[in-house]
């Protein structure tokens, strides 16, 4: 159990700067996800906390104590590793004890706590092989217990699912929360696979370009995505994002010959400008009247089908129930609620903090307030 | 997927393999008869007529009580020369390995010696471990005779041995490297995280993952300590297969008794002798290291 610091972090290869100055808390026992694309930087600042790589500048504490200085061995963290990282030549209980073995514990007791661990991971009829005579799925297993043998403080995760198939991928995504569960030890997750990070995370971090996008809770990241980067990564299908025009003096947004209603107060805030607008293709609602767009090509879900379109030139997609009937080259008429509308500024990229319909109009959304022209 | 290119005529790929085919003939396989040959015939130096004697120059060979002493100096500057390249090689790839910052310019630096020919290293260690005038010189002006390879047979021993390292660890530090890094650096980390430092992970993680590279040098460099051409090399500039014949290596010995004795029956026994030699070497690596070596 550790808290972990990281203030003001920099990390630059020679000239190139890839992380711009990281400012995280974690406490004590979180299940932490930094997501991002690959490139970002999060496989770095997951290194640097298990002292992999150095830190440019900044400072990183685990537990209130600073560790920029320390070997790795003297942080307390276990890390799994993206391709496993197994001893070859040592077998799986090689393997898992290794770390006990360089430590010094005697035999007995490294033995006994090899089966323990063994068992948790269920690993324990494996335990004479060589990891080559393992599936993915064991030796994923090897890794994990080869970092929880070791009681660490905080334990690091480099992507470690990524390659596994997609139905193993969900069931050790299962079993790294149960065992998160169990252990209670910090946790650091490092992904870029959204949906993994959606359904691990107690806090999850969103980075792109060396920097921190945004830190929160998943749903509320979901919810409320801080720039139109966490907008469009987040969420699947991706959300669709436009481009409108507030047009003041008639309270309403513009876009593709589209007029959208919106409360007069709001629309002075905004001002006369350009803004992104984002919707999720899942809060676009069939309706009698509202956006029309032509439908290009249908992706069936089972549960449901996704409409892929266009709207005013950006790609647009919807989520819709089985029911709704549609073939490509139809028209479909779809409301875009107020109350799920994002609006982002385009120049900075960051959300625009204003509510086009306030808590006590929610309920009423269905009343119209879309108009086609 | 048939890659072979189809020629119509048997003349023209004969042609194009010519002249590799009378090199071989003209460089291996007729001194490789020669001295089959030789080594049972009795042959006269200056020419004429050989005389068939069965294995006589074979039982001359081995009543030669410097014979056996030839057999026993090549064992050891085999076995020594193999074991101070390897490891030598080893250290210097293992610490060129770690990629601090400035190894670099090494990496370089540790291969140059091979480019070396060994009779000029050897020349060169002459004047280096000189008694008189070398490193040693003021050791042993404090302690007379502790370093004198023209008087004593085991020092001379050792400073071919120091040659042959110094020329053929670049060689096996090339291998060494490669093989290191070919070892994935995330096992390195994870047994950093695991609490090893540099010295537990060499010795727990990359030798054993060497394994097939140390296999291959063991043999490639026991072949060169025996029959190497710088073996002859070293030998001839720096010793001359003495003092008292305490480094009169067998590869010496033969191309001694041959071309200064003029004795080239006696030298094809020997010859003989050395492949066999050697075959048995190679024989007994495979059988009994090999098998301790995990490829995958």
């Amino acid at each position: 159990m550790a808290d972990i610091a990281i203030r003001a972090v920099r990390k630059s290869y020679g000239k190139n700067p890839t992380l711009h100055g990281i400012d995280l808390a974690f406490a004590s026992g979180e299940f932490v996800v930094i997501l991002g694309p690959s490139g970002c930087g999060k496989s770095t600042l997951l290194r640097m906390i298990a002292g992999l790589e150095e830190i440019t500048s900044g400072e990183i504490a685990i537990n209130g104590k600073v560790v920029n200085r320390l070997e790795p061995r003297e942080r307390g963290c276990a890390m799994v590793f993206q391709n496993y990282a197994l001893y070859p030549h040592m077998t799986v209980a090689g393997n898992i004890g290794y770390a006990l073995k360089v430590a010094g514990v005697p035999k007995a007791e490294r033995l006994r706590r090899i089966e323990e661990t063994a068992k948790i991971v269920g690993l324990s009829d494996y335990l004479d092989r060589k990891p080559a005579a393992l599936s993915g799925g064991q030796r994923q297993r090897v890794a994990m217990a080869r970092a929880i043998i070791r009681e660490p403080n905080v334990f690091l995760f480099d992507e470690p699912l990524s390659n596994l198939d997609a139905k193993l991928r969900v069931t050790m995504r299962a079993e790294i929360r149960k065992l998160h569960q169990r252990l209670s030890a910090t946790s650091i997750f490092v992904t870029h696979d959204q949906v993994e990070a959606m359904t691990l995370a107690d806090k999850l971090v969103v980075m792109n370009k060396g920097v921190v996008e945004q830190v929160g809770q998943p749903l509320d990241i979901y919810h409320r995505p801080a720039s139109i980067f966490v907008a469009s990564f987040i969420g699947s299908p991706a959300m669709n994002l436009f481009d409108a025009a507030v047009d003041v003096d008639n309270a309403c947004l513009t876009f593709g010959g589209t007029k959208m209603v919106i409360d007069r107060a709001l629309a002075v805030r905004l001002g006369a400008r350009h803004i992104t607008v984002g919707i999720r293709p899942e809060q676009c609602v069939v309706a009698p009247e509202g956006v029309s767009i032509k439908v290009d090509f249908i992706e069936e879900l089972g549960s449901g089908r996704v409409i892929h379109s266009e709207l005013n030139g950006h790609p647009f997609a919807a989520t819709v129930d089985e029911h709704t009937r549609a073939r490509p080259g139809d028209r479909v008429t779809l409301e875009l609620p107020l109350a799920h509308l994002h609006l982002f500024d385009q120049e900075t990229g960051r959300r625009i903090e204003i509510d086009l319909a306030p808590r006590a109009a929610r309920n009423s959304a269905s009343q119209q307030t879309l108009q086609a022209v | 997927m048939d890659k072979r290119a189809a020629f119509r005529s048997w003349w023209l790929p004969s042609l194009f393999a010519l002249p590799q085919i009378i090199l071989i003939l003209l460089f291996f396989y007729w001194p490789a008869v020669a001295v089959l040959r030789w080594a049972f015939t009795l042959e006269p130096p200056f020419g004429g007529a050989a005389e068939f004697v069965g294995f006589a120059n074979f039982k001359e060979v081995f009543a030669d009580p410097l014979y056996w002493n030839s057999v026993g100096v090549s064992l050891a500057f085999a076995l020594c020369g193999t074991l101070a390249t390897i490891f030598i090689g080893l250290v210097l790839a293992l610490a060129v390995d770690r990629q601090l910052p400035g190894s670099a310019p090494f990496r370089f630096l540790y291969i140059l010696p091979y480019a070396i020919a060994g009779p000029a290293a050897g020349m060169a260690f002459r004047f280096i471990l000189s008694p008189e005038r070398g490193l040693m010189a003021s050791v042993n002006a404090a302690f007379p005779d502790f370093w004198n390879p023209a008087k004593y047979g085991s020092h001379a021993l050792i400073l071919v041995i120091v040659v042959f390292a110094w020329k053929w660890a670049g060689y096996t530090f090339i291998f060494l490297l490669a093989g290191l890094q070919s070892v994935p650096r995330s096992l390195i980390e994870a047994a950093a995280m695991d609490g090893c430092g540099p010295i537990r992970r060499a010795v727990d993680i990359q030798i054993p993952l060497l394994a097939p590279t140390l296999f291959f040098l063991l043999v490639i460099m026991m072949t060169e300590g025996f029959v190497g051409a710088d073996t002859y090399g070293i030998v001839a500039r720096t010793t001359d297969g003495g003092p008292n014949h305490g480094t009169d290596v067998m590869v010496y010995r033969i191309v001694e008794e041959a071309f200064r004795g003029l004795n080239y029956s006696g030298a094809s026994a020997q010859s003989l002798v050395l492949i066999g030699l050697i075959m048995i070497f190679t024989f007994i690596q495979f059988r009994f290291i090999e098998r301790q070596v995990h490829y995958k």
